[in-house]
Protein backbone atom coordinates (compact mmCIF):
# COMPACT_ATOMS: atom_id res chain seq x y z
CA UNK A 1 0.00 0.00 0.00
CA UNK A 2 2.29 2.92 1.14
CA UNK A 3 4.50 1.40 -1.76
CA UNK A 4 6.09 5.14 -3.14
CA UNK A 5 5.25 5.73 -6.72
CA UNK A 6 6.32 9.43 -7.48
CA UNK A 7 8.86 12.00 -5.39
CA UNK A 8 9.32 15.00 -6.00
CA UNK A 9 12.47 17.27 -4.80
CA UNK A 10 12.97 20.57 -4.93
CA UNK A 11 11.24 20.91 -8.18
CA UNK A 12 11.20 24.61 -9.98
CA UNK A 13 10.31 25.98 -12.72
CA UNK A 14 11.48 29.33 -14.64
CA UNK A 15 9.60 31.20 -17.78
CA UNK A 16 12.12 33.66 -18.28
CA UNK A 17 12.44 35.36 -14.84
CA UNK A 18 9.12 34.12 -14.04
CA UNK A 19 9.08 31.86 -11.44
CA UNK A 20 5.73 29.17 -12.03
CA UNK A 21 7.07 26.49 -9.16
CA UNK A 22 9.14 27.15 -6.03
CA UNK A 23 11.02 24.34 -4.59
CA UNK A 24 8.24 22.19 -4.63
CA UNK A 25 8.60 18.84 -2.83
CA UNK A 26 6.57 15.97 -2.17
CA UNK A 27 5.66 11.91 -2.81
CA UNK A 28 3.00 9.66 -3.98
CA UNK A 29 2.21 6.38 -2.62
CA UNK A 30 0.51 3.72 -4.69
CA UNK A 31 -3.33 3.54 -3.94
CA UNK A 32 -3.83 7.28 -3.07
CA UNK A 33 -6.02 9.99 -4.94
CA UNK A 34 -3.70 13.14 -4.67
CA UNK A 35 -5.53 16.59 -5.11
CA UNK A 36 -3.85 19.25 -6.43
CA UNK A 37 -5.57 22.85 -5.59
CA UNK A 38 -4.68 26.10 -6.39
CA UNK A 39 -5.69 29.30 -7.72
CA UNK A 40 -5.47 30.10 -11.33
CA UNK A 41 -1.54 30.55 -12.41
CA UNK A 42 -0.81 29.12 -9.40
CA UNK A 43 1.41 26.30 -11.02
CA UNK A 44 -0.79 23.49 -11.08
CA UNK A 45 0.02 22.84 -14.73
CA UNK A 46 3.67 23.28 -14.76
CA UNK A 47 3.80 20.85 -12.03
CA UNK A 48 1.81 18.23 -13.69
CA UNK A 49 3.72 18.94 -17.44
CA UNK A 50 6.76 18.18 -15.16
CA UNK A 51 6.15 15.67 -13.87
CA UNK A 52 4.27 13.84 -16.96
CA UNK A 53 7.67 14.70 -19.47
CA UNK A 54 6.04 17.52 -21.25
CA UNK A 55 8.54 20.15 -19.21
CA UNK A 56 11.74 20.18 -18.35
CA UNK A 57 12.31 21.58 -15.22
CA UNK A 58 14.90 24.45 -14.36
CA UNK A 59 15.89 22.57 -10.67
CA UNK A 60 14.62 19.50 -8.65
CA UNK A 61 14.48 16.00 -9.67
CA UNK A 62 11.26 13.68 -10.06
CA UNK A 63 11.59 10.06 -9.95
CA UNK A 64 8.62 7.75 -11.35
CA UNK A 65 8.89 4.33 -9.77
CA UNK A 66 12.64 4.54 -9.32
CA UNK A 67 13.19 5.60 -12.39
CA UNK A 68 14.72 9.66 -12.63
CA UNK A 69 12.46 11.14 -15.55
CA UNK A 70 15.60 13.08 -16.32
CA UNK A 71 18.20 10.40 -16.83
CA UNK A 72 16.38 7.41 -17.62
CA UNK A 73 12.90 9.14 -19.18
CA UNK A 74 11.48 6.26 -21.10
CA UNK A 75 11.65 4.55 -17.98
CA UNK A 76 10.25 6.79 -16.02
CA UNK A 77 7.35 7.97 -18.78
CA UNK A 78 6.43 4.44 -19.40
CA UNK A 79 5.35 4.34 -15.70
CA UNK A 80 2.57 7.27 -16.38
CA UNK A 81 -0.16 8.09 -17.90
CA UNK A 82 -1.09 12.33 -18.64
CA UNK A 83 -4.30 13.40 -19.14
CA UNK A 84 -3.64 17.30 -20.00
CA UNK A 85 -5.95 20.24 -19.62
CA UNK A 86 -7.33 19.83 -23.19
CA UNK A 87 -7.53 16.16 -23.71
CA UNK A 88 -4.88 15.03 -26.70
CA UNK A 89 -7.31 13.72 -29.21
CA UNK A 90 -7.40 13.33 -32.94
CA UNK A 91 -10.37 14.35 -34.05
CA UNK A 92 -10.40 12.23 -37.61
CA UNK A 93 -10.03 8.75 -35.89
CA UNK A 94 -12.78 6.54 -34.49
CA UNK A 95 -12.11 5.54 -30.92
CA UNK A 96 -11.21 2.05 -31.32
CA UNK A 97 -8.39 3.38 -33.66
CA UNK A 98 -7.29 6.33 -31.44
CA UNK A 99 -6.76 4.03 -28.59
CA UNK A 100 -5.00 1.12 -30.51
CA UNK A 101 -2.33 3.81 -31.35
CA UNK A 102 -1.73 4.99 -27.79
CA UNK A 103 -2.00 1.39 -26.51
CA UNK A 104 1.05 0.68 -29.34
CA UNK A 105 2.76 4.18 -28.20
CA UNK A 106 3.06 3.17 -24.53
CA UNK A 107 4.53 -0.28 -25.09
CA UNK A 108 1.22 -2.80 -24.69
CA UNK A 109 2.72 -5.70 -26.68
CA UNK A 110 0.53 -6.27 -29.62
CA UNK A 111 -1.18 -9.62 -28.48
CA UNK A 112 -2.15 -7.78 -25.82
CA UNK A 113 -3.84 -4.19 -27.42
CA UNK A 114 -6.74 -5.74 -28.05
CA UNK A 115 -8.05 -6.94 -24.37
CA UNK A 116 -6.17 -3.93 -23.28
CA UNK A 117 -8.22 -1.83 -25.44
CA UNK A 118 -11.98 -3.46 -24.45
CA UNK A 119 -10.73 -3.23 -20.96
CA UNK A 120 -10.23 0.59 -21.08
CA UNK A 121 -13.31 0.93 -22.96
CA UNK A 122 -15.32 -0.81 -20.49
CA UNK A 123 -13.87 0.88 -17.16
CA UNK A 124 -14.75 4.36 -18.74
CA UNK A 125 -17.60 3.56 -20.28
CA UNK A 126 -17.15 4.01 -23.94
CA UNK A 127 -18.21 0.42 -24.88
CA UNK A 128 -20.97 1.37 -27.76
CA UNK A 129 -18.38 4.81 -28.92
CA UNK A 130 -15.56 2.08 -30.35
CA UNK A 131 -16.85 2.61 -33.80
CA UNK A 132 -17.99 6.39 -33.35
CA UNK A 133 -15.26 9.43 -34.68
CA UNK A 134 -13.81 11.31 -32.03
CA UNK A 135 -14.66 14.21 -33.23
CA UNK A 136 -18.42 13.62 -32.88
CA UNK A 137 -18.42 12.35 -29.64
CA UNK A 138 -20.06 14.82 -26.91
CA UNK A 139 -17.55 16.97 -24.56
CA UNK A 140 -18.50 13.98 -21.69
CA UNK A 141 -17.18 11.50 -23.96
CA UNK A 142 -14.24 12.95 -25.52
CA UNK A 143 -13.19 13.48 -21.79
CA UNK A 144 -13.80 9.71 -21.19
CA UNK A 145 -11.60 8.85 -24.49
CA UNK A 146 -9.02 11.10 -22.66
CA UNK A 147 -8.82 9.49 -19.59
CA UNK A 148 -8.80 6.09 -21.44
CA UNK A 149 -5.59 7.05 -22.99
CA UNK A 150 -4.20 7.83 -19.88
CA UNK A 151 -5.09 4.86 -18.70
CA UNK A 152 -4.66 1.95 -21.37
CA UNK A 153 -1.11 0.91 -20.63
CA UNK A 154 -2.19 0.27 -17.09
CA UNK A 155 0.48 3.05 -15.35
CA UNK A 156 1.49 2.62 -11.92
CA UNK A 157 0.63 6.64 -12.00
CA UNK A 158 -2.08 8.52 -13.39
CA UNK A 159 -1.99 12.38 -13.65
CA UNK A 160 -5.10 13.89 -14.39
CA UNK A 161 -5.60 17.64 -15.07
CA UNK A 162 -9.10 18.99 -14.49
CA UNK A 163 -10.91 16.10 -15.23
CA UNK A 164 -14.62 17.14 -15.30
CA UNK A 165 -14.09 20.74 -16.12
CA UNK A 166 -16.82 21.23 -18.76
CA UNK A 167 -18.74 18.01 -17.58
CA UNK A 168 -22.96 17.63 -16.56
CA UNK A 169 -23.27 16.72 -13.04
CA UNK A 170 -23.95 13.03 -14.09
CA UNK A 171 -20.81 12.90 -15.87
CA UNK A 172 -18.53 14.25 -12.77
CA UNK A 173 -19.96 12.06 -10.99
CA UNK A 174 -19.35 8.87 -13.50
CA UNK A 175 -15.63 10.70 -13.47
CA UNK A 176 -15.16 11.08 -10.20
CA UNK A 177 -16.20 7.47 -9.70
CA UNK A 178 -13.79 6.31 -12.38
CA UNK A 179 -11.04 8.65 -10.15
CA UNK A 180 -11.37 6.81 -6.84
CA UNK A 181 -11.25 3.16 -8.62
CA UNK A 182 -8.57 3.75 -10.32
CA UNK A 183 -7.03 5.29 -6.79
CA UNK A 184 -6.76 1.86 -5.41
CA UNK A 185 -4.76 0.14 -7.69
CA UNK A 186 -2.55 3.35 -8.90
CA UNK A 187 -1.30 6.46 -7.45
CA UNK A 188 -3.39 9.53 -8.95
CA UNK A 189 -2.28 13.17 -8.86
CA UNK A 190 -5.76 15.02 -9.64
CA UNK A 191 -6.09 18.75 -10.04
CA UNK A 192 -8.69 20.64 -9.97
CA UNK A 193 -10.54 23.93 -9.10
CA UNK A 194 -13.85 21.94 -7.48
CA UNK A 195 -13.48 21.81 -3.77
CA UNK A 196 -15.91 19.13 -2.97
CA UNK A 197 -14.38 16.91 -5.58
CA UNK A 198 -11.16 17.10 -3.64
CA UNK A 199 -13.60 16.12 -0.66
CA UNK A 200 -15.33 13.19 -2.30
CA UNK A 201 -12.35 11.71 -4.26
CA UNK A 202 -9.17 12.38 -2.76
CA UNK A 203 -6.70 10.87 0.35
CA UNK A 204 -4.79 13.63 0.45
CA UNK A 205 -4.79 17.63 -0.42
CA UNK A 206 -2.11 20.00 -1.90
CA UNK A 207 -2.86 23.63 -2.33
CA UNK A 208 -0.58 25.27 -4.51
CA UNK A 209 -0.13 28.76 -4.45
CA UNK A 210 2.11 31.20 -6.17
CA UNK A 211 4.21 28.43 -7.19
CA UNK A 212 5.03 26.97 -3.29
CA UNK A 213 3.24 24.64 -1.43
CA UNK A 214 1.22 25.65 1.43
CA UNK A 215 -0.51 22.82 2.44
CA UNK A 216 0.13 19.10 2.40
CA UNK A 217 -2.23 17.28 4.36
CA UNK A 218 -4.34 13.76 4.49
CA UNK A 219 -8.05 14.55 4.26
CA UNK A 220 -8.62 12.91 7.63
CA UNK A 221 -6.02 15.73 8.83
CA UNK A 222 -8.06 18.36 7.02
CA UNK A 223 -11.46 16.83 8.76
CA UNK A 224 -9.53 18.09 12.07
CA UNK A 225 -8.00 21.56 10.63
CA UNK A 226 -11.71 22.11 9.70
CA UNK A 227 -13.32 21.40 13.38
CA UNK A 228 -10.82 23.51 15.01
CA UNK A 229 -11.24 25.95 17.43
CA UNK A 230 -14.48 28.22 16.89
CA UNK A 231 -18.18 28.17 18.03
CA UNK A 232 -21.10 29.85 17.10
CA UNK A 233 -23.34 30.86 19.65
CA UNK A 234 -26.80 33.27 19.53
CA UNK A 235 -28.48 34.77 22.50
CA UNK A 236 -31.90 36.46 22.87
CA UNK A 237 -30.12 39.21 25.58
CA UNK A 238 -26.91 40.31 24.27
CA UNK A 239 -24.34 39.66 27.14
CA UNK A 240 -21.31 41.48 28.50
CA UNK A 241 -18.50 39.58 25.92
CA UNK A 242 -16.35 40.18 28.86
CA UNK A 243 -17.80 37.28 30.53
CA UNK A 244 -17.15 34.91 27.68
CA UNK A 245 -13.75 36.11 26.89
CA UNK A 246 -12.58 35.33 30.45
CA UNK A 247 -14.29 31.47 30.05
CA UNK A 248 -10.55 29.00 30.35
CA UNK A 249 -9.84 28.41 26.85
CA UNK A 250 -11.64 31.32 24.97
CA UNK A 251 -9.18 32.99 23.18
CA UNK A 252 -11.06 35.92 21.59
CA UNK A 253 -14.91 36.80 20.78
CA UNK A 254 -16.45 38.41 17.57
CA UNK A 255 -20.13 39.43 17.10
CA UNK A 256 -20.76 38.51 13.75
CA UNK A 257 -23.35 41.16 11.47
CA UNK A 258 -26.88 38.88 12.22
CA UNK A 259 -25.70 38.95 15.88
CA UNK A 260 -24.42 36.06 16.67
CA UNK A 261 -21.10 35.41 18.06
CA UNK A 262 -18.18 33.53 16.80
CA UNK A 263 -16.21 32.14 19.73
CA UNK A 264 -12.70 30.95 19.24
CA UNK A 265 -11.04 28.62 21.60
CA UNK A 266 -7.84 26.83 21.96
CA UNK A 267 -8.31 23.12 20.20
CA UNK A 268 -8.06 21.09 23.26
CA UNK A 269 -10.17 22.97 25.92
CA UNK A 270 -13.91 23.01 23.98
CA UNK A 271 -15.85 25.99 26.07
CA UNK A 272 -19.18 24.57 25.26
CA UNK A 273 -19.74 23.43 29.01
CA UNK A 274 -18.71 26.25 30.10
CA UNK A 275 -21.04 28.63 27.61
CA UNK A 276 -23.85 26.72 28.35
CA UNK A 277 -23.87 26.91 32.20
CA UNK A 278 -22.86 30.81 32.33
CA UNK A 279 -26.03 31.59 29.77
CA UNK A 280 -28.32 29.96 32.30
CA UNK A 281 -26.96 31.22 35.59
CA UNK A 282 -27.20 34.78 33.61
CA UNK A 283 -30.06 33.80 31.90
CA UNK A 284 -29.11 35.46 28.22
CA UNK A 285 -31.60 33.18 26.63
CA UNK A 286 -28.97 30.98 24.22
CA UNK A 287 -30.97 29.50 21.59
CA UNK A 288 -28.29 28.12 19.24
CA UNK A 289 -24.84 26.79 19.97
CA UNK A 290 -22.77 25.16 17.33
CA UNK A 291 -19.19 24.14 16.29
CA UNK A 292 -17.71 26.53 13.66
CA UNK A 293 -16.31 24.09 10.84
CA UNK A 294 -14.17 25.63 8.58
CA UNK A 295 -15.19 24.37 4.98
CA UNK A 296 -12.38 23.59 2.42
CA UNK A 297 -13.06 26.75 0.51
CA UNK A 298 -12.48 28.80 3.86
CA UNK A 299 -8.95 26.76 4.49
CA UNK A 300 -8.48 27.60 0.88
CA UNK A 301 -9.45 30.90 0.51
CA UNK A 302 -7.39 31.76 3.80
CA UNK A 303 -4.36 29.81 2.55
CA UNK A 304 -4.21 31.51 -0.97
CA UNK A 305 -5.63 35.26 -0.58
CA UNK A 306 -2.43 36.31 2.11
CA UNK A 307 -0.89 38.30 -0.55
CA UNK A 308 -4.71 39.61 -1.96
CA UNK A 309 -5.13 40.54 1.43
CA UNK A 310 -1.55 42.29 1.89
CA UNK A 311 -2.17 44.35 -1.15
CA UNK A 312 -5.62 45.34 -0.04
CA UNK A 313 -3.87 46.78 3.39
CA UNK A 314 -1.35 48.39 1.97
CA UNK A 315 -4.12 49.80 -0.73
CA UNK A 316 -5.91 51.24 2.87
CA UNK A 317 -3.16 52.63 4.16
CA UNK A 318 -1.81 54.78 1.21
CA UNK A 319 -5.29 55.63 0.89
CA UNK A 320 -5.61 56.94 3.92
CA UNK A 321 -2.41 58.89 3.75
CA UNK A 322 -3.74 60.45 0.93
CA UNK A 323 -6.72 61.71 2.65
CA UNK A 324 -4.59 62.69 5.54
CA UNK A 325 -2.74 65.14 3.35
CA UNK B 1 7.94 2.31 -32.71
CA UNK B 2 9.12 4.56 -35.37
CA UNK B 3 7.34 3.01 -37.64
CA UNK B 4 3.68 2.84 -35.72
CA UNK B 5 3.87 6.64 -35.51
CA UNK B 6 5.21 6.66 -39.24
CA UNK B 7 1.70 4.15 -40.18
CA UNK B 8 -0.24 6.35 -38.06
CA UNK B 9 0.68 9.64 -39.67
CA UNK B 10 0.31 8.11 -43.39
CA UNK B 11 -2.90 6.40 -42.72
CA UNK B 12 -3.79 10.11 -41.00
CA UNK B 13 -3.19 11.46 -44.46
CA UNK B 14 -6.04 9.88 -46.32
CA UNK B 15 -8.28 10.70 -43.91
CA UNK B 16 -8.93 14.25 -45.42
CA UNK B 17 -9.66 14.95 -48.88
CA UNK B 18 -6.32 16.50 -49.28
CA UNK B 19 -3.77 13.36 -49.69
CA UNK B 20 -6.57 12.22 -52.73
CA UNK B 21 -6.84 15.49 -54.27
CA UNK B 22 -3.37 15.95 -54.29
CA UNK B 23 -2.62 12.68 -56.01
CA UNK B 24 -5.12 13.73 -58.44
CA UNK B 25 -4.24 16.78 -59.33
CA UNK B 26 -0.78 15.73 -59.50
CA UNK B 27 -1.48 12.60 -61.72
CA UNK B 28 -3.71 14.47 -64.06
CA UNK B 29 -1.05 17.76 -65.02
CA UNK B 30 2.15 14.93 -65.09
CA UNK B 31 -0.05 12.92 -67.59
CA UNK B 32 -0.73 15.68 -69.42
CA UNK B 33 2.47 16.65 -69.69
CA UNK B 34 3.78 13.07 -70.27
CA UNK B 35 1.07 12.95 -72.89
CA UNK B 36 2.32 15.74 -74.63
CA UNK B 37 5.91 14.74 -74.47
CA UNK B 38 4.81 11.88 -76.29
CA UNK B 39 3.29 13.61 -78.97
CA UNK B 40 6.72 15.10 -80.01
CA UNK B 41 8.20 12.24 -79.99
CA UNK B 42 6.25 10.38 -82.19
CA UNK B 43 6.47 13.89 -84.19
CA UNK B 44 9.50 13.68 -84.83
CA UNK B 45 10.53 10.15 -84.78
CA UNK B 46 11.18 9.85 -88.41
CA UNK B 47 13.78 11.89 -88.46
CA UNK B 48 15.08 10.41 -85.58
CA UNK B 49 15.32 7.30 -86.86
CA UNK B 50 17.40 9.11 -89.87
CA UNK B 51 19.81 10.49 -87.56
CA UNK B 52 22.79 8.61 -85.82
CA UNK B 53 23.04 7.83 -82.14
CA UNK B 54 19.59 9.88 -81.96
CA UNK B 55 18.58 10.12 -78.31
CA UNK B 56 15.65 7.18 -77.52
CA UNK B 57 11.98 7.10 -76.13
CA UNK B 58 13.39 7.33 -72.91
CA UNK B 59 15.44 10.33 -73.19
CA UNK B 60 13.32 12.48 -74.87
CA UNK B 61 10.84 11.56 -72.66
CA UNK B 62 11.55 11.06 -68.99
CA UNK B 63 13.76 13.75 -68.47
CA UNK B 64 11.09 16.80 -69.21
CA UNK B 65 8.71 14.32 -67.33
CA UNK B 66 10.62 14.45 -64.30
CA UNK B 67 12.10 18.16 -64.25
CA UNK B 68 7.93 19.06 -64.57
CA UNK B 69 7.65 16.76 -61.98
CA UNK B 70 9.83 18.36 -59.39
CA UNK B 71 8.82 21.71 -59.92
CA UNK B 72 4.90 20.55 -59.18
CA UNK B 73 5.84 18.64 -56.15
CA UNK B 74 7.96 21.43 -55.52
CA UNK B 75 4.33 23.26 -54.82
CA UNK B 76 2.89 20.41 -53.19
CA UNK B 77 4.83 18.87 -51.09
CA UNK B 78 4.75 21.58 -48.20
CA UNK B 79 1.03 21.21 -48.46
CA UNK B 80 1.71 17.73 -47.45
CA UNK B 81 3.90 18.23 -44.75
CA UNK B 82 2.46 21.66 -43.53
CA UNK B 83 -0.05 20.04 -40.92
CA UNK B 84 3.03 17.71 -39.53
CA UNK B 85 3.53 19.13 -36.83
CA UNK B 86 2.24 22.30 -36.32
CA UNK B 87 -1.72 20.84 -36.34
CA UNK B 88 -0.49 18.97 -33.54
CA UNK B 89 0.65 21.98 -32.06
CA UNK B 90 -2.36 23.60 -32.66
CA UNK B 91 -4.97 20.92 -31.28
CA UNK B 92 -2.63 20.69 -28.44
CA UNK B 93 -1.78 16.52 -29.01
CA UNK B 94 1.70 16.80 -28.92
CA UNK B 95 1.23 15.63 -25.16
CA UNK B 96 0.15 12.52 -26.18
CA UNK B 97 3.47 11.82 -27.85
CA UNK B 98 5.54 13.34 -25.43
CA UNK B 99 4.29 11.88 -22.48
CA UNK B 100 4.50 8.33 -24.08
CA UNK B 101 7.73 6.39 -23.64
CA UNK B 102 9.21 8.18 -26.71
CA UNK B 103 12.31 9.80 -27.55
CA UNK B 104 12.18 13.21 -29.81
CA UNK B 105 14.24 11.32 -32.29
CA UNK B 106 11.17 8.93 -32.97
CA UNK B 107 8.93 11.17 -33.03
CA UNK B 108 10.33 13.16 -35.87
CA UNK B 109 11.68 9.70 -37.61
CA UNK B 110 8.10 8.65 -37.43
CA UNK B 111 6.40 11.31 -38.82
CA UNK B 112 9.48 11.67 -41.22
CA UNK B 113 8.49 8.63 -42.35
CA UNK B 114 5.02 9.05 -42.80
CA UNK B 115 5.47 11.45 -45.14
CA UNK B 116 8.29 9.71 -46.83
CA UNK B 117 5.55 6.30 -47.22
CA UNK B 118 3.14 9.20 -48.96
CA UNK B 119 5.75 10.34 -51.42
CA UNK B 120 6.54 7.32 -52.83
CA UNK B 121 3.05 6.75 -53.54
CA UNK B 122 2.91 9.61 -55.13
CA UNK B 123 6.33 8.28 -57.16
CA UNK B 124 4.88 5.17 -58.11
CA UNK B 125 1.82 6.86 -58.89
CA UNK B 126 4.15 8.80 -61.60
CA UNK B 127 6.52 6.03 -62.58
CA UNK B 128 3.89 3.76 -63.85
CA UNK B 129 3.04 6.12 -66.90
CA UNK B 130 6.25 5.53 -68.30
CA UNK B 131 6.14 1.86 -67.12
CA UNK B 132 2.98 1.72 -69.54
CA UNK B 133 4.87 2.20 -72.17
CA UNK B 134 6.88 -1.61 -72.38
CA UNK B 135 3.58 -2.42 -73.50
CA UNK B 136 5.14 -1.38 -76.91
CA UNK B 137 8.51 -0.07 -76.62
CA UNK B 138 11.56 -0.52 -75.19
CA UNK B 139 12.84 1.69 -72.48
CA UNK B 140 16.19 2.41 -71.02
CA UNK B 141 15.68 1.17 -68.05
CA UNK B 142 19.03 2.23 -66.03
CA UNK B 143 18.43 6.23 -67.21
CA UNK B 144 14.77 5.70 -65.35
CA UNK B 145 16.08 4.25 -62.59
CA UNK B 146 18.53 6.73 -62.17
CA UNK B 147 16.11 9.47 -62.51
CA UNK B 148 13.60 8.03 -60.20
CA UNK B 149 16.25 7.79 -57.65
CA UNK B 150 16.83 11.00 -58.20
CA UNK B 151 13.52 12.42 -57.39
CA UNK B 152 12.98 10.21 -54.98
CA UNK B 153 16.08 11.61 -52.89
CA UNK B 154 15.02 15.12 -54.08
CA UNK B 155 11.43 14.94 -52.25
CA UNK B 156 12.79 13.60 -49.11
CA UNK B 157 14.95 17.15 -49.26
CA UNK B 158 11.65 18.43 -49.58
CA UNK B 159 10.16 16.69 -46.86
CA UNK B 160 12.59 17.51 -44.46
CA UNK B 161 12.49 20.93 -44.86
CA UNK B 162 8.75 20.99 -44.51
CA UNK B 163 8.91 19.11 -42.20
CA UNK B 164 11.48 21.86 -39.95
CA UNK B 165 9.20 24.48 -40.84
CA UNK B 166 6.21 22.64 -39.78
CA UNK B 167 8.18 22.27 -36.19
CA UNK B 168 8.41 25.60 -35.93
CA UNK B 169 4.62 27.24 -35.55
CA UNK B 170 1.30 25.76 -35.11
CA UNK B 171 -0.31 27.69 -37.96
CA UNK B 172 -0.62 25.39 -40.74
CA UNK B 173 -0.33 28.14 -43.72
CA UNK B 174 2.64 29.73 -42.23
CA UNK B 175 4.51 26.48 -42.31
CA UNK B 176 3.23 25.94 -45.94
CA UNK B 177 4.68 29.13 -47.09
CA UNK B 178 7.83 29.12 -45.51
CA UNK B 179 8.66 25.73 -46.41
CA UNK B 180 8.09 26.99 -50.24
CA UNK B 181 9.66 29.91 -49.57
CA UNK B 182 12.77 27.97 -48.50
CA UNK B 183 12.56 25.42 -51.22
CA UNK B 184 11.89 27.83 -54.69
CA UNK B 185 15.13 29.78 -52.64
CA UNK B 186 17.11 26.05 -52.86
CA UNK B 187 15.96 25.94 -56.34
CA UNK B 188 16.98 29.12 -57.48
CA UNK B 189 20.15 29.53 -56.07
CA UNK B 190 21.75 28.69 -58.95
CA UNK B 191 20.38 31.53 -61.05
CA UNK B 192 23.07 33.74 -58.86
CA UNK B 193 26.29 31.67 -60.62
CA UNK B 194 24.87 32.72 -64.44
CA UNK B 195 27.13 34.18 -66.47
CA UNK B 196 30.37 33.57 -63.64
CA UNK B 197 32.65 30.97 -65.07
CA UNK B 198 32.25 27.90 -63.43
CA UNK B 199 29.51 29.09 -61.17
CA UNK B 200 30.29 30.00 -57.86
CA UNK B 201 29.49 28.53 -54.10
CA UNK B 202 26.02 29.39 -54.33
CA UNK B 203 25.42 27.83 -57.31
CA UNK B 204 26.89 24.69 -55.59
CA UNK B 205 24.32 24.47 -52.75
CA UNK B 206 21.23 24.58 -55.30
CA UNK B 207 19.12 21.86 -55.20
CA UNK B 208 18.56 22.27 -58.74
CA UNK B 209 22.00 21.90 -60.18
CA UNK B 210 22.08 18.52 -57.77
CA UNK B 211 18.79 16.93 -59.02
CA UNK B 212 19.94 17.94 -62.88
CA UNK B 213 22.66 14.86 -63.19
CA UNK B 214 20.39 12.36 -62.06
CA UNK B 215 17.66 12.97 -64.53
CA UNK B 216 20.51 12.17 -67.77
CA UNK B 217 21.86 8.76 -65.66
CA UNK B 218 24.62 10.56 -64.14
CA UNK B 219 24.58 8.80 -60.58
CA UNK B 220 27.01 11.04 -59.07
CA UNK B 221 27.68 9.94 -55.39
CA UNK B 222 28.56 13.71 -54.18
CA UNK B 223 25.16 14.69 -55.62
CA UNK B 224 23.64 12.00 -53.50
CA UNK B 225 25.23 13.19 -50.34
CA UNK B 226 24.22 16.51 -50.99
CA UNK B 227 20.88 14.97 -50.41
CA UNK B 228 21.61 12.98 -47.98
CA UNK B 229 23.05 15.96 -45.94
CA UNK B 230 20.20 17.93 -46.21
CA UNK B 231 17.92 15.41 -45.23
CA UNK B 232 19.94 14.85 -41.91
CA UNK B 233 20.62 18.39 -41.53
CA UNK B 234 16.88 19.37 -41.42
CA UNK B 235 15.64 16.40 -39.22
CA UNK B 236 18.25 17.20 -36.43
CA UNK B 237 17.12 21.07 -36.41
CA UNK B 238 13.52 19.69 -36.11
CA UNK B 239 14.40 17.52 -33.40
CA UNK B 240 16.60 20.46 -31.28
CA UNK B 241 13.13 21.97 -32.33
CA UNK B 242 10.99 19.64 -30.66
CA UNK B 243 13.33 19.34 -27.81
CA UNK B 244 13.34 23.29 -27.14
CA UNK B 245 9.82 22.80 -27.12
CA UNK B 246 9.93 21.07 -23.65
CA UNK B 247 12.91 22.93 -22.34
CA UNK B 248 11.38 26.59 -23.10
CA UNK B 249 7.71 27.56 -22.90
Amino acid sequence: MSHTLVEINNLSRFYGTLQAVKDVSFTIRQGEVLGFLGPNGAGKTTTMQIISGNLAPSGGSVTIANHDLLEDPRAAKNQIGYLPESPPLYRELTVNEYLDYCAALNNVPRAKRLSARENTKERCGLHDAGKRLIGNLSKGFQQRVGIAQAIIHLPPVVILDEPTVGLDPIQIREIRALIRELGRDHGVILSTHILPEVQTTCDRVQIINKGELVLNESIEGLEHHMKSASLTVAFHQSPDLQFLENLPGVKSVHPEKDGRLRVFHETEQNPTDAILRMAVNKNWGLYEIRPGRLSLEQIFVELTSDAALENAEALATTTTTDSGL
Amino acid sequence: MILTIGIREFKSLFLSPLAWSILAVVQVILGFLFLARLEVFQLYQPQLMAMDGAPGLTEIVLPDLLGNAAVILLLVVPLMTMRLVSEERRNRTLALLFSAPLSMTEIVLGKYLGIILFLLVLLLMIALMPLSLLAGASLDLGLMASGFFGLALLLAGFAAVGLFMSTLTQYTTVAAISTFGALLLFWILDWSGQGTAGGNWLAYLSLFNHYKPFLEGIFNSADAAYHVLLIITFLVLSIRRLDADRLGG
